[in-house]
């Protein structure tokens, strides 16, 4: 029999890490990822032509990054891991118990296809950052936090010269810290949590002081560059009319209301603005696996329910790097077990174990204290759009809510087109259920990518199909 | 301080690609996006509905808000499509097919 293969799909800290200890124990890897270079969100590297001979500037946990990419090379080299880049995978074919295609199409134009037969596969396909609509947040110079940040890091390119940074979330640090030490002046970092709500959860912050002392090192790096703090803030409204200009900001009372007397104008050419992160879901969803709220369900091993799939890093819930590297290393070292046909010995993983113990309790914590402002949609003006891709207003979704008892986000999309188009809800699904009063329910969506005709019409030809398929 | 510099870059030859017939910059490895940011574009599509302005926003290829023509071809993400010496940039209106 040939070597047992898996596919990893995301070459971020969690595809990294399980890539790196399944190959370490036998196992021949494909590592798929869209981007042209390893190293996922918290890793992006510029790109090559650059020449940056510091990237680690703008980096942390620089040691770990260096002893993945190390790992991987002499993988590659070995011819244990094969690193396929540009490959952004649209939909993973069960064909029978260890017997996946992988589906991508090629290049950043996303039309040529290309199949990866494997016996398992990983799903480490990490989040994207979620943003509630506020007035004027299609204004371009309106951008994600993690957008800028993006493209700090994979193209040394700033946003604009002066950023308000806004939202909730521990994602806004460090964005903020990288903008500024990059050159950017940071008029304001706004986050509309209470920081007052952190002692009373200082249990699973006490188990994290590697953690804490991060978050201690980025507010020193803010206080160097003297970005001013608005915390218990929210930005109420970004103006400009072809570009953004300023935003408004304003306190918010103890229940989550916007206090009008509070309100401020910050001039600024960028606000970059986050309100959390939400795992990417649908390449599990089409396999059947099942999702949990936002987060794909995994056990103690980092299976999903469906045999021969598992999933690590933050499509499993959001956590950080240090999360998604301890639930990669335990994939891959179950898998390896699995595929070897021998039952795995959690002992092997103990410290990984703990480690992710602690990390999934002190995100649960930090969860629940950067949490949007509860009465956000009250902000939202009827005319404000809510689908950025067909351009629906908010006032079109309360109409579809009142006047058409419209209850869930599907009914809503029907009847609105919101959700609807190019990016098929990803960026407004929260905002739409917000506004609606419905429950911010996981899209459901057949494939990952939009796929050519001629592409998937071809999809099905490569040899007949094994009888005992289960769907 | 700027980005190049504290990473100590030393990047390729720049080189030369049009925006709506202007000539701009670009260094090697740089995205269509990065490359107009550079040149303090931010705005490089009209929305099909309403004409809107619009550019960047998720910088990772999720919600295609960046869509632009490039050699011709509409609706390409600008955050994820490296430039290439000579390339046309055309800022695409509605959805760039009926230009
Ligand atoms: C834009 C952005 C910027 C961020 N910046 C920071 C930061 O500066 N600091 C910080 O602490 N945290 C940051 N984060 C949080 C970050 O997601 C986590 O800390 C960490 O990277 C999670 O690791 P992961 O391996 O689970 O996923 P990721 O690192 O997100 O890796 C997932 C990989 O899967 C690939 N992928 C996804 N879908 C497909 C597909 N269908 N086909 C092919 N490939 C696919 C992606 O290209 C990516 O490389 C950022 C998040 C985002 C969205
Ligand atoms: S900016 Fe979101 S897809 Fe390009």
């Amino acid at each position: 029999m040939s070597e047992p293969t898996l596919a990893v799909i995301g070459a971020g800290p969690a595809g990294l890490a399980a890539g790196l200890a399944a190959a370490a124990r036998g196992i021949h890897v494909t590592l798929i990822d869209s981007a042209t270079e390893a190293g996922g969100q918290f890793y992006r590297q510029p790109a090559p032509g650059l020449g940056a001979r510091r990237p680690q500037a703008l980096h942390h946990q620089w040691r770990t990054w260096e002893r993945l990419r190390d790992g991987l090379r002499s993988h590659v080299q070995a011819g244990r891991v094969r690193h396929l880049t540009d490959h952004h995978v649209w939909f993973v074919e069960r064909r029978g118990a260890a017997d996946f295609t992988v589906h991508a199409l090629l290049g950043p134009e996303e039309e040529e296809p290309a199949e990866v037969r494997a016996d398992a596969v990983l799903l480490a396909t990490g989040g994207y950052e979620k943003v509630l609509p506020f007035p004027g947040w299609t204004l371009p110079g309106v951008v994600t936090a993690g957008g800028a940040q993006a493209m700090l890091k994979g193209g040394l390119v700033l946003p604009g010269r002066t950023v308000v940074v806004a939202g909730t979330g521990p994602l806004l640090l460090p964005v903020a810290a990288g903008l500024a030490i990059a050159g950017a002046t940071v008029a304001a970092l706004v986050d509309s949590a209470d920081p007052g709500a952190f002692p009373r959860r200082s249990r699973a912050l006490a188990a994290q002081p590697g953690k804490v002392a991060e978050a201690a090192r980025y507010a020193g790096r803010l206080a160097r560059h003297r970005v001013r703090g608005l915390l218990h803030h929210t930005v109420v409204e970004a103006h400009g009319t072809e570009r953004l200009e300023a935003v408004t900001v304003a306190a918010l009372d103890r229940g989550g209301r916007v206090r009008p007397d509070t309100r401020r104008r910050l001039v600024c050419d960028t606000l970059a603005v986050g309100h959390g992160m939400l795992p990417h879901t649908d390449l599990a969803d089409a396999l059947g696996c099942r999702v949990d709220g936002s987060d794909v369900y995994v056990d103690e091993e980092q299976r999903t329910d469906v045999p021969g799939v598992w999933a690590a890093g933050e499509t499993t819930g959001i956590g950080g790097s240090a999360l998604a590297l301890a639930e990669g290393h335990i994939a891959g070292r179950s898998i390896a077990a699995r595929l070897a046909g021998q039952e795995p010995d959690p002992s092997g993983w103990a410290a990984a174990a703990r480690a992710r113990e602690k990390l999934r309790a002190f995100f649960a914590a930090v969860d629940a204290v950067y949490a949007p402002p509860a009465h956000w949609a009250e902000q939202v003006t009827d005319e404000t759009v809510v689908c950025r891709c067909e351009e629906v207003p908010a006032g079109s979704v309360r109409a579809a809510v009142r006047e058409l008892g419209a209850g869930d986000l599907r009914t809503v999309k029907l009847l609105t087109r919101a959700g609807m188009g190019w990016c098929q809800g990803r960026m407004c699904g929260p905002g739409v259920a917000g506004v609606a009063g419905c429950a911010e329910t996981a899209g459901r969506r057949p494939f990952a990518r939009p796929v050519p005709l001629g592409v998937l019409a071809r999809a099905g030809e490569h040899g007949d199909l094994p009888e005992e398929r289960d769907q | 301080m700027n980005p190049l510099r504290l990473v100590r870059a030393e990047p390729g030859p720049a080189f030369t690609v049009t925006l709506d017939g202007r000539e701009i910059e670009a260094l090697p490895g740089q995205t269509v996006a990065a490359a107009l940011w550079t040149a303090g574009v931010t705005s490089w599509r009209g929305t099909r509905g309403e004409a809107r302005p619009r550019g960047l926003f998720c910088g990772i290829g999720v919600c295609f808000d960046c869509l632009v023509t490039v050699n011709d071809r509409p609706n390409q993400r600008a955050c994820l499509l490296p430039l290439h010496p000579g390339d046309a940039i055309r800022t695409q209106e509605g959805t760039g097919h009926d230009e």
